[in-house]
């Protein structure tokens, strides 16, 4: 399957991506701007994403709130979104409105500071702290999102700190830094801008040169320090952390290289094998043979940059201590490597990918994201077109030496959270205890 | 730089909800067909009548655990195997009950479409319900409950039902049954569930994707020809209120940062003919970021991340809930701005810009909600269970469109009932409960987060 890619870029350095689908009348924009919490300066944690939250308080000619109603107003969904390496606004509208939602994201993006005021970062900076404790601090597991990254990337490493940002550090945000981040960061040569949909090429280039030709280059970013680490921890690192929740739950990482090389391709293989649905070894293995789990998956960070993280994430039954459930997913990580991937894992695990990379490029919104997200870290929106070949590709013998080289006990993270409150742990069903011994 | 002159919208392109064709095979299953040949994949989705609704009185979660069992061996194949076949195929099935009925869907690439129906018959027709993985997904349902004791937002949602509902109605059990009714459940009482509920004639077929009808009628046919049984009788559904009066409930959660705050009564039932008026009028009150209750309690308060309202359709008359998390410390203001804002909309019409703001926002987004064949074979899936008319998605836009500022302000009068709220905060007792009590809301009552009453 491949979709028409047109790409070119602007004088002032924006890399636009174009294309084509006039099945039905709609069009998604997607903007992604190469920054994320990475880089954050030291003391700013989870600025980035409070700065997200700012782009949508207004710009010259945009008030407060009014990008959300103008959109919405127009027939439109939209949305932003922060991650470690990069930030993303996008908008998917009926066909007849493209010129809008290119208006708007050019408006922020040239003159966003003239609506910037203190009233507003402060609302946003208490909206942003609401955030954290309703993702992160008042929910059960809620803090994996900022132990995991600190325990399998060191200190002062741009992966390490929280995205969501401490409160102190949300606390010490000033409208100056606002302005600074801005004019660092949200600048044309730092972005990418795709265009998916029932559009004209013509007139969406002429529309894109009218709103985005006139803003000016950037200076240019501050680099980031050294992000590559050595290929694997060197050992394996543990953190047990006692937690308001009901069940042990283990986050086991591994280091593994960065997204958009074969060995990552192999990678994302192997995860689909130990932990995608029902059929992986993990399911198969804990929650149905021995029961000592409720759930199990597995996912990659998709990090382009330095070294990416491969994770199984496994809930242990009612009655199953975390050391038990740390030994039972272990030895399935064991038995993986011991073994080997077998013809039918291998394939399933392709077929799986394959249908959810095919099924996720009918929406115009995914389609615009993949391409900014291929032109963002490797300049190269055209990419996209080979996600399926890449994974097709994948052969038995690189997945095996893959698991060899990076599933070891000298390359594992574990973050294991236990209840804080043991009572969860009387309430063991008697016949589950007897299921694992 | 950008020009202060704001683009103008070209002319609208037009749209149509993708074509579906309808037939009954000789044993009753019904289909429905929707040729979208976009991309080589194809969606289906078997919706069956077995759902939550049919659950017995003390055997809450049957439907659920019958469902669930459907992919733990047939009796050709065992769990393992199944799951091993679909998933070759890059598919998989997660049948689950919702209160109204069974979905048991995949999507695939077309070209395994065939094999992928085949598996989907097996697991509908001839499921073997093996005792032991029955004994596993019932205390995997433990797990679940147990789960959710410590996780505000789902407790929070689960306890609001529970005191929204009389002690008769299903609704107020959840749709997964509760610690005593699922370790009530026999795999005896599966089987017959599946024997009475499970049913060509009271079962569609929707396929939506790269394919045409005459394949599928062929592939149907061959599936599930041999399969026979009459639809059962719809059970009857009882969706009276515990309290017409307001009540405040407190799930204590020591020290929690937060409270989640669930405020509502029983709602209107989804074939009520106010459907579309009651639609605009919850996305004007909180149904969009742009709604009234978001913009005061987020942007003007900043007392939240979010705050919606939400209408929840069934069959039955489902909760109107307004659901929001807000700093323990500004619980009673932000209960106090959600009165205000449901007492507003009763006073009087929305401006024109509100009321124009949410029909152009749901006329606009139609096409884009039907994108993906799962998507369009879900919306033809409501049809089947809500009754809705055929040309139901080629009037939806029109109906939408049609509402006027007098009719949000007469379903706010008829169907919002300020009076009648309940309460349910999950957060800090000691935080929250006495500056609620001092909003004399009505009678305020303290449990623990199994919902047992602590007073």
């Amino acid at each position: 399957m491949r979709i028409p890619i047109e790409t070119y870029r602007l004088p002032n350095g924006l890399l636009v991506s174009l294309s084509e689908d006039h099945t039905a009348p709609l069009v998604a924009v997607n903007l992604w701007y190469h920054v994320g919490s990475a880089n954050e300066r030291e003391g700013r944690t989870g600025f980035a994403h409070l700065f997200e939250h700012m782009l949508f308080q207004g710009s010259a000619h945009v008030e407060a709130n009014e990008h959300f109603e103008l959109i919405q107003r127009a027939g439109g969904t939209l949305n932003g979104s922060t991650w470690l390496d990069r930030t993303n606004y996008f908008e998917t509208i009926p066909s007849n409105q493209l010129a809008l939602a290119l208006w708007l994201e050019a408006d922020r993006m040239g003159q966003l500071l003239p609506a910037m005021t203190q009233q507003k970062l402060d609302t946003q900076r208490d909206v942003v702290m609401n955030e954290r404790r309703w993702s992160v601090d008042n929910q059960p597991y809620g803090t994996w999102w900022e132990r995991l990254p600190a325990l399998a990337y060191p200190p002062g490493h741009p992966f390490h700190h929280s995205l969501i940002g401490s409160f102190e550090d949300l606390t010490a945000a000033q409208l100056d830094d606002v302005a600074q981040f801005f004019a660092t960061y949200y600048t044309p040569d730092n972005a990418v801008l795709s265009i998916a949909g029932d559009f004209d090429p013509a007139e969406a280039r002429a529309l894109v040169e009218r709103f985005y030709g006139p803003i000016p280059k950037g200076q240019g970013k501050p680099a980031l320090p050294a992000m590559t680490l050595p290929p694997r921890f060197g050992e394996w690192r543990r953190e047990t952390v006692p937690d308001a929740v009901m069940l042990p739950r283990l986050f086991l990482a591994f280091r593994i290289p960065p997204f958009g090389t074969p060995e990552h391709d192999a990678a994302s293989i192997a995860g689909a094998v130990l932990g995608q649905k029902k059929g992986s070894r993990l399911y198969r293995a804990l929650v149905r043979e021995r029961q000592v789990a409720s759930e199990t998956s597995a996912f990659t960070f998709d990090l382009a940059k330095g070294n990416d993280l491969l994770v199984a994430d496994v809930t242990a039954r009612p009655g199953i201590s975390g050391d038990v459930l740390e030994r039972e997913v272990a030895r399935e990580i064991d038995a993986l490597r011991t073994t080997g991937v077998s013809v039918e894992e291998l394939d399933r695990a392709i077929a799986l990918t394959e249908t959810q990379l095919v099924v996720s490029m009918q929406s115009a919104g995914e389609r615009a994201d993949k391409l900014s997200l291929f032109a963002t870290y490797f300049g190269d929106p055209s990419l996209v077109n080979e996600q399926v070949e890449r994974y097709h590709a994948v052969t038995r013998d690189e997945v095996n030496a893959f698991v060899e080289s990076y599933l070891g006990e000298d390359n594992r993270a574990s973050l294991l959270y236990v209840p804080r409150d043991p009572i969860a742990a009387v309430e063991t069903p008697a016949a589950m205890v007897e299921a694992i011994q | 730089m950008t020009a202060a002159v704001r683009p103008k919208a070209g002319p609208p392109r037009a749209y149509r909800f993708p074509a579906f064709e309808r037939q009954t095979l000789g044993n009753g299953i019904r289909l429905i067909v929707a040729p979208v040949p976009k991309l080589p994949v194809v969606s289906m989705m078997a919706i069956i009548e077995a759902g939550a609704i049919c659950d017995p009185a003390g055997r809450e979660g049957l439907a659920q655990l019958t469902a669930s069992a459907l992919i733990e061996g047939t009796r050709t194949l065992d769990g393992p195997e199944l799951t091993e076949r679909l998933e070759g195929i890059g598919g998989s099935v997660d049948p689950s009950a919702d209160w109204d009925y069974v979905a048991a869907s995949t999507t695939v690439m077309s070209a395994r479409a065939p094999a992928a129906l085949a598996l989907l018959a097996e697991i509908l027709t001839v499921p073997s319900f093996p005792e032991r993985e029955i004994e596993r997904l019932r205390s995997e349902r433990h797990s679940e409950l147990l789960q959710q004791r410590a996780e505000p937002r789902g407790l929070a949602d689960e306890m609001f039902s529970r005191f929204l509902y009389g002690p008769g109605s299903r609704y107020a059990e959840p749709e997964g049954g509760n610690e005593r009714s699922i370790l009530s459940i026999t795999r005896d009482d599966i089987i017959a569930f599946h024997r009475d509920r499970y049913r060509p004639g009271g079962t569609t077929l929707i396929i939506a994707g790269d394919i045409s009808l005459d394949t599928v009628v062929q592939m149907v046919e061959a599936n599930f020809g041999s399969w026979t049984g009459s639809a059962t009788h719809a059970p009857v559904i009882h969706d009276q209120a515990a309290s017409i009066t307001r009540r405040v409930y407190v799930v204590g959660k020591d020290d929690a940062p937060q409270s989640e705050l669930r405020i509502g009564h029983v709602g209107v039932p989804r074939s009520h003919p106010d459907y579309f008026r009651v639609v605009i009028m919850n996305a004007i009150l909180g149904g969009l970021f742009s709604s009234r209750i978001n913009l005061n309690l987020r942007e003007v308060h900043a007392y939240t991340y979010g705050a919606y309202s939400h209408y929840d359709w069934r069959r039955g008359a489902g909760p109107f809930v307004v659901s929001t998390a807000v700093k323990s410390d500004v619980t009673d203001g932000a209960v106090r701005e959600v009165l205000h804002e449901i007492d507003r909309i009763r006073e009087a019409e929305p401006t024109v810009e509100e009321l124009s703001l949410a029909t152009s926002y749901l006329d606009g987004v139609f096409p884009i909600r039907y994108e993906t064949t799962s998507a369009i074979a879900g919306a033809l899936a409501s049809l089947v269970v809500y009754g809705l008319p055929d040309d139901y998605f080629d009037r939806y836009r029109e109906n939408i469109r049609s509402v006027t500022s007098a009719d949000v302000l007469a379903a706010a009068r008829q169907h919002l009932h300020p009076e009648q709220l309940q309460f349910a905060v999950v957060g800090d007792p000691n935080a929250v409960r006495a500056p609620l009590e001092r909003l004399q809301l009505g009678p305020t009552m303290l449990f623990d987060s199994e919902g047992k009453p602590l007073q």
